[in-house]
């Protein structure tokens, strides 16, 4: 089989910056961020999480990614946990100058996808010098 | 002769006392231990599940993110349940050039024991935003029926 098998990933939790009340667990989501000339985009996995509890920031250069689910109620008896269930959260210099008001943001089975556009660079002006 | 007093007199010392000491340290520490083996039975094999027994079903959870429907096949045979499917990479866009590639692409196969009898015929499974549910009933010969008590 040419296909690559896929294997379990460990879930790295994450620290939020102020410590909450709610003792909530937060896991770092596995991304894949690329640049082209253009943009920069990153996708992340955040299984669980509907478009309502995506919390998206860039501030001072710093993104952020949040992904907050809705709470889980299972009436049943646990048979086997194998994998827990948490927000989303990881947060990412960027170095590029982005233009904010054109970043996008998509979610499709699970996977965010946030596109963040270069900003212009800014043009040289020229200054005319009047004779006085 | 000395006289020592009733309430004076040394406490009798339990010889076990010590050992009933010991035992109660270790009966903690040994529960700290079940309770966090509970908390993360590690898988090996991928997906993660997590089954939940309801009182007349069975629930399996697992997070299948960036999986498409079309590329998922569930399929059940006797006590087996089989989960199969793949992730597609994404294609990359040309010139693109990575920072982070953290995201696995390719295909899975999970097959797994179901703990109790389960009705085939009903077995209902669902995937949104990246979460897969599936909802086993059980057979009916398992399946706890309520008896009426009527007063006579």
């Amino acid at each position: 089989m040419t296909e690559q098998e896929l294997k379990i990933q460990e879930k790295k939790t994450a620290q939020p910056v102020d410590e909450s009340t709610k003792s909530e667990t937060y896991f770092a989501p596995h991304v894949d961020i690329f640049e082209t000339d253009r943009e920069v985009t990153v996708i992340a996995d955040m299984p669980g999480v509907t478009v309502e509890g995506i919390d998206l920031a860039l501030e001072e250069n710093i993104l952020t990614l949040q992904g907050h689910r809705a709470p889980q109620q299972h009436a049943g008896r646990i048979v086997l946990e194998e994998y827990e269930n948490g927000h989303y959260l990881r947060r990412f210099t960027v170095a590029e100058t982005i233009d904010q008001e054109k970043i996008e943001a998509s979610l499709a089975d699970g996977v965010l996808t946030v596109r963040l556009p270069k900003a212009a660079p800014a043009q040289p002006r020229k200054i005319e010098v009047k004779l006085g | 002769m000395a006289f020592i007093r009733f309430a004076e007199r040394p406490t009798f010392r339990n010889p076990w006392a010590e050992f009933e000491r010991i035992r109660q340290g270790l009966d903690e520490l040994s529960r700290s231990y079940t309770e966090k083996g509970k908390a993360q039975s590690r898988a090996n094999v991928y997906p993660a599940l997590n089954i939940y027994e309801e009182t007349d079903r069975l629930l399996i959870t697992a997070e299948l993110p960036g999986v498409k429907t079309s590329d998922l096949e569930l399929s059940i045979e006797g006590d087996t349940l089989t989960i199969q499917g793949k992730r597609d990479r994404r294609p990359t866009e040309a010139g693109a050039s990575y920072h982070r590639r953290e995201i696995e692409s390719g295909s899975f196969s999970r097959a797994i024991a179901l703990p109790i009898k389960v009705d085939t015929e009903h077995v209902g499974a669902r995937l949104t935003n990246g979460i897969l549910t599936i909802t086993l009933m059980k057979a009916s010969a398992v399946t706890p029926r309520q008896i009426k008590v009527t007063a006579e």
